[in-house]
């Protein structure tokens, strides 16, 4: 908790709602993305179209789900198709705005690593995978990333790419055939990266109040870049505060 | 016309040792009672396929059903690791565990692709990811057309599909509504389909948005009220996530999770005992 009474974490999920504007369609990742999205929704974009990968369209839940098909999804959603619809039609259709994504690792280049931590076939960590990632990076017209900042998480090399940000930097995305344009902004509990219009490597731009430049380098695990200019983003209001904090799972609102 | 049978008789006519297996279900309506029973009739060797395996995947895994898993999420939504799956990939606990991966999407495809009775699915897909690399049943295909490099993904066509929904009639028409993920094309894709019922009705009223599986595509439809627990069953009952979460705690030492299902499963003979059991434990 800073002194201003908000956690790193607050100001992380802040932060990332801030980047949504209003009537965004939005494909949403469970966890950090679900509650940044849905945060959006309550203050600033109460029109943002929120799409999970359970196929639920336009769903406006009232607190947040744990599941990326809990029922509420379905029962406020504009409409509900199947699976293969939701990623045949509507993602890889190219009609979402904005994917958003966590992972556990990321490299310069904004490629995710959500699969394995160590070797492939004798796995130190196996990680849950892909699931709906790939294609969400592969095909929204931006992705914005959350996760938080540690040298665990920001890594000189993947241990597995998992999803496609900028592969190995210009061009690769046109190679591979990537109809979006990539991860256009990373957002952590420390500031805020984006990638460099040339290189594509992925640039400190902007850091969270009371964080200083050499603590985002000592959290990422490859020299990173810095920005001419890197601004300082406004603390959370009490309004965007309260909304955050009144956003729970429904067991944790009934005290269960 | 789909027979309707008790679920003991159908796992026992419908799955076999060595079988393929897709039990399906997207976080909504996902076959617990079926995986119990399996479980129960002690299969092994399965190849089990599914997007989003939880906690019943975790389960069959645990218990040693499995020799291979097709997927492409594997965790415990919302909580974290699957860890019996993370035991068998990592350790090979009990027994060791294949596996095959992909994404959402790649899965989607190859499903829509068995259903439909291609030989692969196509998509925009798996290019410059890792994925390939370990993955057989993922390739590229150059567009007749346009000339455009696409993902391939062989089709998926299991032995038996097995599904949960809310509603079936006599003849075994299958009614289901709400989040219904890859339900309709995994029963299409596999060779043998049972479809567990929350309640058979004597006739299915209309209800707009709900899935029809008519009898002729279904092999068996067995009565399974409240069997997909802890998922849920849009219109019946809610998810229980605070047994999601749970899991975590039981899953997570071999004893534990061992004697958790000894004590709700291999000692209970249906859903309504399992339900009991866990009523049980949880005043106990």
């Amino acid at each position: 908790m800073s002194e201003n009474g908000y956690t790193a974490a607050e100001m992380m999920a802040v932060a990332a709602a801030r980047r949504l504007e209003d009537g965004t369609v939005c494909f949403v990742g469970i966890g950090l993305p679900s509650r940044a999205a849905n945060l959006a929704r309550a203050t600033h974009a109460p029109g943002c179209v929120l799409i999970y990968e359970s196929g639920t369209i336009g769903a406006k839940p009232s607190h947040l789900p744990l599941s990326i098909g809990d029922g509420e999804l379905a029962e406020t959603a504009d409409a509900v198709v199947s699976v293969p619809e939701i990623f045949g039609y509507w993602l890889q259709g190219g009609r979402i705005d904005v994917g958003f994504l966590s992972a556990a690792q990321i490299d310069r280049f904004g490629n995710l690593n959500s699969t394995v931590i160590g070797d492939y076939e004798h796995p130190k960590v196996r990680l849950p995978g892909g699931g709906g990632a790939p294609e969400i990076a592969a095909s929204c017209r931006e992705t914005l990333v959350m996760l938080e900042h540690t040298p665990r998480a920001f890594v000189d090399r993947l241990d597995f790419v998992t999803t496609v940000g900028y592969g190995d930097g210009p061009g690769a995305r046109e190679r591979y055939g990537l109809t979006g344009r990539g991860v256009t902004a990373v957002i952590t509990d420390l500031g805020v990266l984006e990638p460099d219009p040339a290189t594509f490597e992925l640039t400190l731009t902007a850091l969270h109040p009371g964080v200083t430049v050499d603590r985002v380098r000592e959290a990422t695990g490859w020299p990173l870049r810095v920005a001419e200019r890197v601004e300082v983003g406004a603390a959370p209001t009490d309004r965007e505060l309260e909304a955050l904090r009144s956003l729970r799972t429904v067991e944790e609102r009934s005290g269960g | 016309m789909a027979e309707v049978v008790t679920l003991t008789e159908a796992v026992r006519e419908l799955v076999h040792d060595g079988d393929t297996v897709a039990f399906e279900g997207f976080t909504h309506l996902i076959p617990h009672a079926a995986g119990h029973e399996v479980i129960r009739q002690g299969r092994h060797d399965l190849t089990l396929v599914r997007l989003t395996p939880d906690v019943i995947y975790d389960q069959l895994i645990g218990m040693g059903c499995a020799s291979r898993l097709i997927f492409s999420w594997g965790g415990n939504p919302g909580v974290g690791s699957l860890h019996r799956l993370r035991d068998a990939v990592e350790h090979g606990w009990p027994v060791p565990l294949e596996i095959e991966e992909h994404s959402h999407a790649g899965m989607a495809a190859a499903y829509s692709a068995g259903a439909a009775n291609l030989p692969f699915g196509v998509l925009r897909g798996y290019a410059g990811t890792d994925l390939p690399a370990h993955t057989p049943t993922a390739s590229w295909i150059d567009c007749p057309f346009t000339g455009e490099r696409l993902a391939a993904v062989r089709a998926l066509r299991p032995d038996v599909g097995i599904v949960h929904a809310q509603r079936a009639d006599p003849a075994g028409n299958v009614q289901l509504w709400g989040i219904s993920g890859v339900q309709k094309e995994t029963v299409l894709a596999s060779a043998r389909a049972l479809v567990t019922v929350e309640e058979i009705v004597p006739e299915l009223t209309p209800r707009p948005g709900a899935t029809i599986l008519p009898g002729w595509v279904v092999t068996a439809v067995a009565a399974a009220p409240g069997g997909a627990h802890p998922s849920y069953a849009h219109g019946y009952y809610d998810r229980d996530n605070d047994f999601y979460r749970r899991w975590d705690a039981i899953s997570r030492d071999r004893d534990r999770f061992q004697e958790w299902m000894r004590r709700h499963v291999l000692e209970t003979r249906d859903v309504g005992e399992y339900r009991s059991s866990l009523a049980e434990a949880a005043t106990a």
